[in-house]
């Protein structure tokens, strides 16, 4: 049936149709949306893991039992996971392993802008990299015969446009091909001597896979006009199409490692100049300049950001659209903590307290953005602890009463608790705060190892949090309720103060999961409000100012009363309208 | 044909997901090619979001770009004025009138630019203005904004009726799909 369907949701019908049998990922813009698809599928086991590292090693253990496997993650997810990666690469697998990476170039929802192409060439295994939804489910497919053909995990490159865009497929039936486990001590365990042996393996198996894109339909070329020859891949081959369709010849790559050179020196041979196009880092273009080709490629075209058609029409000559300007600045409108969001009291409470606030990867990040201003690090998954630790241990007492790390559920499950056993085990004077909100918030609402529930919404294995901590040493363990501004003023006082490490964990679910019964909606009385804009100290959505007196947007306020417990006057009302 | 372009723009998490399903839909039944690109992740938390909606004979790049949107339909009075630079030259601006104060706004850091449906059309641009917050409320729910400015919008396409309700009936859930054609009615109307 033809459909239109989301670039991840056609992974998900690929690895559907392919026969995968178990997915296991960990949530990441723009990557979540291939495992929450695929778990639609009653035929595939699918959950999310604590860590992709987790993920991957759960997939690859899936494989070598005999059926397909799955795993996807961010960019930065695969640094996580580049561990049991590099060395599944001389393994090799038993039923077929592909492995989903996702770029976010633009920085949509991404911390940095790393090319996961590297990871490919490091780790010596192909990848393949779809420009729309048809190809991510074609591709998908092909990575399984690739990943069995050549004994060897495949990543499948997704983008932030690819994966987030919808476009037109076709669908087929689903198809699961079995293989038995055999023990193979020389194959699967990697200890020096054998891994000396499989080494070589790889290095062939890189050569016969370049051969194979030599002829790949995976690679394709369309002549066109012989002026100007471009090479591609991904979204920027939609780009190239968009703007100089005909007019110019495409090698159109879907193998974007290891590259093909007999294909790439024809193809050069028939235009006149030579081109390549692709966002972020000269992967492509250097491995043209090596072959000995004269090419255009980073000298006309940007390594930051995503590419545009405008972009590209701008630096290598096509019509180039501009519109019409406003005459006045437009005010910009950052993302901002929901109104109602639990973090934003213990954010506040932080910022009362002039802590210096090392920051971690979610929702709460937003922590840092004005007017809270309540965050001064973020680095990766979980290295709030890892920084607060070090931190503190060169500063000491001149840190340890104000200096705190804030740590969302799902990612103190990720990473933070290695982060934690070691301010247990090396002993720094450390307040870790683990902000529970009893869920993935800024994935789209995931369920993770503390809350009680699995990828389906079923009940599943619960963690303790408390328990947790108090098994790693931690004999100060308090829980807040972060919309009560007095009690986390109170506990964060006392456990700066304490000579010891302490966990604070601030409890209250997120505001946007359904289940949770929100108060009704707060009104200002316009006669006590004397326009003081204490409440405005807390950049919550559903406050603004009008005519000198707060005002609250009624559709928005969820009745948290954080802004209440600041106003001096008593000014917040009730509006008794239960939402 | 060549690639038409219709933007959809707002602030994260108010409905744009369901209006471009909505439209990807339809024009996917009309025998278009088509392509929606969304927005998901940090960027949807009350932040200034865009979904891009085309269609043609052939649908390459899944974005637009500045001076190429045929229309852009806007949630949100500010944000139709910050996309406003994408309008192609003869397009088309349908617009809820309703204003939500952005951060920087909220916080006293810049002001709610005045008169913006005004110095739209001072900038040589089309704008229908509607109060689609009153309408969808008149409809029965605040949350039927973006059918009403799909009615709207609908006013402008040479599509049968049928074609439209059809890709609504596909869409919403069957207990709230009265409620939406009556928003879809006044938006197409008003």
């Amino acid at each position: 049936m033809r459909q239109l369907m989301l670039g991840n949701k056609a992974v998900a019908r690929g690895l559907y149709e392919a026969g995968v049998c178990f997915i296991s990922s960990y949530p990441g813009t723009p990557s979540t949306e291939i495992t929450e698809e695929a778990a639609k599928y009653d035929e595939i086991y699918c959950e999310w893991a604590p860590n992709e590292k987790v993920a991957m090693e759960s997939a690859f253990g899936a494989c070598l039992a005999g059926r397909r496997a799955f795993c996807a993650q961010k960019h930065v997810g695969l640094n996580v996971a580049a561990d049991p990666l590099y060395t599944m690469s001389y393994t090799g697998v038993n039923a077929g392993l592909v492995i989903g990476v996702a770029d976010d170039a633009g920085m949509h929802s991404s911390q940095n802008e790393q090319d996961s192409r590297h990871h490919a060439i490091a780790a010596k295994v192909p990848m393949l990299e779809p420009s729309d939804s048809a190809e991510a489910l074609a591709f998908a497919k092909a990575a399984y015969e690739i990943s069995e053909q050549f004994d060897t995990p495949v990543l499948l490159k997704m983008c932030t446009r690819v994966a987030h865009s919808q476009s037109v497929v076709e669908t087929g039936e689903r198809n699961v091909p079995v293989k038995q486990y055999e023990k193979n001590i020389a194959k699967y365990v990697m200890m020096p001597g054998n891994a000396k042996r499989r080494h070589p393996i790889v290095e062939e198996r890189t050569k016969a896979l370049r051969e194979y894109a030599e002829t790949s339909p995976l690679n394709r070329v369309e002549m066109g006009g012989t002026q100007l020859g471009i090479i591609t891949s991904s979204t920027s081959y939609q780009y190239v199409k968009e703007v100089f369709g005909d007019s110019v010849s495409v090698l159109k790559l879907g193998i974007v490692n290891p590259l093909p050179e007999k294909l790439i020196l024809d193809f050069a041979a028939k235009v006149e100049k030579l081109a390549v196009v692709e966002e972020l880092d000269p992967i492509i273009e250097e491995h043209v300049r090596r072959l000995g080709l004269a090419v255009t490629g980073k000298d006309v075209l940007p390594m930051i950001d995503e590419f545009s058609q405008n972009l590209l029409a701008k630096a290598l000559g096509g019509e180039v659209h501009t519109g019409r300007t406003l005459s006045e600045q437009v005010p910009v409108r950052p993302p901002v903590m929901c109104a109602g969001c639990p973090h934003r009291g213990l954010f506040y409470t932080l910022k009362k307290n002039n802590c210096t606030v090392l920051g971690d990867i979610g929702c709460y990040t937003l922590g840092a953005v004005q007017p809270l201003g309540a965050m001064e690090m973020t680095l990766c998954m979980g290295a709030s602890i890892g920084a607060l630790h070090g931190f503190n241990k060169i500063l000491g007492s001149e840190s340890e009463g104000k200096t705190v790390a804030v740590i969302g559920d799902s990612t103190f499950m990720h990473s933070g608790m290695t982060g934690l056993a070691n301010v247990a085990y090396n002993q720094s004077n450390s307040t870790v705060i683990i902000l529970d909100n009893s869920i993935t918030g800024m994935t789209g609402h995931q369920q993770n190892p503390t809350t009680g529930y699995n990828i389906k919404g079923d009940p599943a294995g619960k963690i303790d949090l408390e328990a947790l901590c108090r098994a790693m040493g931690f004999d100060r363990v308090r829980v807040v309720d972060p919309y009560d501004l007095a009690q986390c003023d109170q506990v964060l006082k006392e456990e700066l103060a304490v000579a010891e490490p302490s966990v604070i964990i601030s409890r209250r679910p997120c505001a946007l999961l359904k289940y949770v019964k929100h108060k009704a909606p707060l009104a200002v009385d316009t006669d006590k409000c004397i326009g003081c804009k204490s409440c405005m100290r807390i950049g919550c959505p559903a406050i603004s100012m009008k005519d000198g007196k707060a005002r609250v947007d009624n559709t928005l306020c969820v009745g948290c009363g954080v802004c209440s417990q600041l106003c001096r006057k008593d000014a917040f009302v009730s509006t008794g309208k239960e939402a | 044909m060549q690639t038409k372009n219709i933007m959809i723009v707002g602030v994260g998490g108010r409905g744009s997901l369901l209006a471009s399903k909505l439209l990807g839909h339809l024009l996917l039944s009309q025998g278009y090619d088509v392509k929606v690109s969304e927005v998901h992740g940090m960027s949807q938390r009350g932040g200034s979001v865009v979904t891009y909606v085309r269609y043609g004979d052939r649908v390459y790049s899944p974005v637009i770009n500045q001076g190429e949107a045929d229309y852009i339909v806007s949630f949100e009075l500010l944000e139709a004025a910050r996309w406003l630079p994408y309008l192609k030259e003869d397009g088309q601006i349908v617009t809820n009138t309703q204003q939500i104060d952005p951060m920087p706004v909220i916080t006293g850091a810049a002001q709610y630019p005045e008169d913006l449906v005004e110095k739209m059309k001072a900038a040589g641009a089309k704008v229908d203005a509607l109060d689609c917050l009153a309408l969808a409320e008149e409809a029965g729910s605040a949350k039927a904004v973006n059918i009403v400015l799909l009615g709207r919008l609908s006013h402008y396409f040479d599509l049968p009726e049928e074609a439209w309700m059809a890709s609504l009936e596909a869409n919403v859930p069957a207990k709230f799909l009265e409620m939406n054609k009556k928003a879809f009615a006044l938006g197409k109307n008003a």
